[in-house]
């Protein structure tokens, strides 16, 4: 969410931003846990997702294929799709985390797209540490707190349909996709999935219009080549 | 939504997590691939747009979701925050079908 260079002075100011971070995002998770519900996904299993999954937009994705009728199995290969940014986070922030081996695995565990922007962003490498681990900590307290709060508060609705819960997955995904739009040819990578999936749509199974919009990273791929 | 889906989902994410810190440690990816990984959520972003606002299961349905898009597409534009995006989505097609 962060994405400008932070001017970083002390501990109290990168703990004071993590934990404005954390509260953000946790308004995030609210929407994550009330779609989980939509999509027929029980609190336990929403907030499993959030504590063990923890990439936000994996899991809406994930809840997403399940609630327009997808199988599991495609499901699954959207949400890793998704994640895939991820290897080049652990790239990015590798010098950021711990050296001895079992926190180094701990710490990968809060690699997401606010402690990367966080750690990075720092000006020297020892608040770069302690922003991203911080913010990777508060994000991930505020996110499985506000997934729980989510599913339990909607779970109390009576009708997801009269209430418009599944307008809720495009407007969702859009907020998402608005600002990697900003990456040079992501509008037109971004036009070409559309189609992609539109066409597919009367043809394939559930989920799979949606996975097979990734071809339309040839536009990506052919460019750099060259 | 299986217990199995989810922990196939955990370790698979983790696994990509874990592979910068643990194999990558003081190096960094090719630049084209960097391009890739980065872009990746773009085009399932955008087709998960189109799915889940005109599809019900194969067929293409338009109703109420579509305008909400539009009232969601204006909310992005204006930056408001992510929750009142979602909020604003989800109010717009519980008012139309409240009205229609």
């Amino acid at each position: 969410m962060v994405r400008s260079r932070p001017q970083i002075q002390a501990t109290d100011k990168v703990a004071g931003r993590a934990v404005a971070i954390g509260v953000a995002t946790g308004v995030y998770g609210l929407s994550f846990g009330a779609l989980a519900t939509a999509a027929g996904v029980s609190t336990a299993k929403a907030v499993a997702l959030s504590a063990l999954v923890f990439t936000g937009a994996t899991q809406i994705a994930v809840i997403g294929v399940i609630a327009g009728g997808g199988g599991m199995v495609s499901a699954v290969a959207n949400g890793l799709v998704v994640a895939m940014r991820h290897l080049a986070y652990g790239v990015a922030v590798s010098p950021l985390l711990p050296d001895r081996r079992p926190a180094r695995l701990l710490a990968a565990h809060v690699i997401i797209d606010e402690s990367t922007a966080m750690g990075t962003g720092a000006p020297t490498r020892d608040e770069g540490r302690r922003a991203f681990l911080l913010t990777g900590a508060s994000v991930f307290v505020f996110w499985n707190l506000a997934t729980f709060a989510g599913a339990e508060l909607s779970r109390a609705v009576a009708s997801p349909h009269a209430l418009g819960l599944d307008a809720m997955f495009p407007a969702a995904f859009l907020a998402l996709l608005a600002p990697q739009l900003r990456q040079r040819r992501a509008p037109a990578v971004a036009a070409a999935g559309a189609l992609i999936a539109t066409l597919l749509i009367p043809v394939a199974p559930a989920g799979i219009p949606v996975l097979a919009s990734v071809a339309a990273l040839v536009l990506v791929l052919r460019e750099r080549a060259s | 939504m299986s217990w199995t889906a989810i922990i196939v989902l955990a370790i698979g994410v983790y696994a990509m997590k874990a592979a910068g810190p643990l194999l990558f440690a003081g190096r960094s990816l090719p630049e084209r691939w960097e391009g890739v990984a980065t872009m990746v959520a773009v085009p399932l972003l955008a087709a998960l747009v189109v799915t889940q606002t005109v599809t019900a299961g194969h067929h293409f349905v338009l109703d109420a979701r579509l305008p909400a898009l539009g009232v969601a597409a204006a909310a992005v534009a204006l930056r408001f925050p992510f929750l009142v995006v979602v909020l604003l989505g989800g109010g717009t097609c519980a008012l139309l079908r409240l009205l229609f």
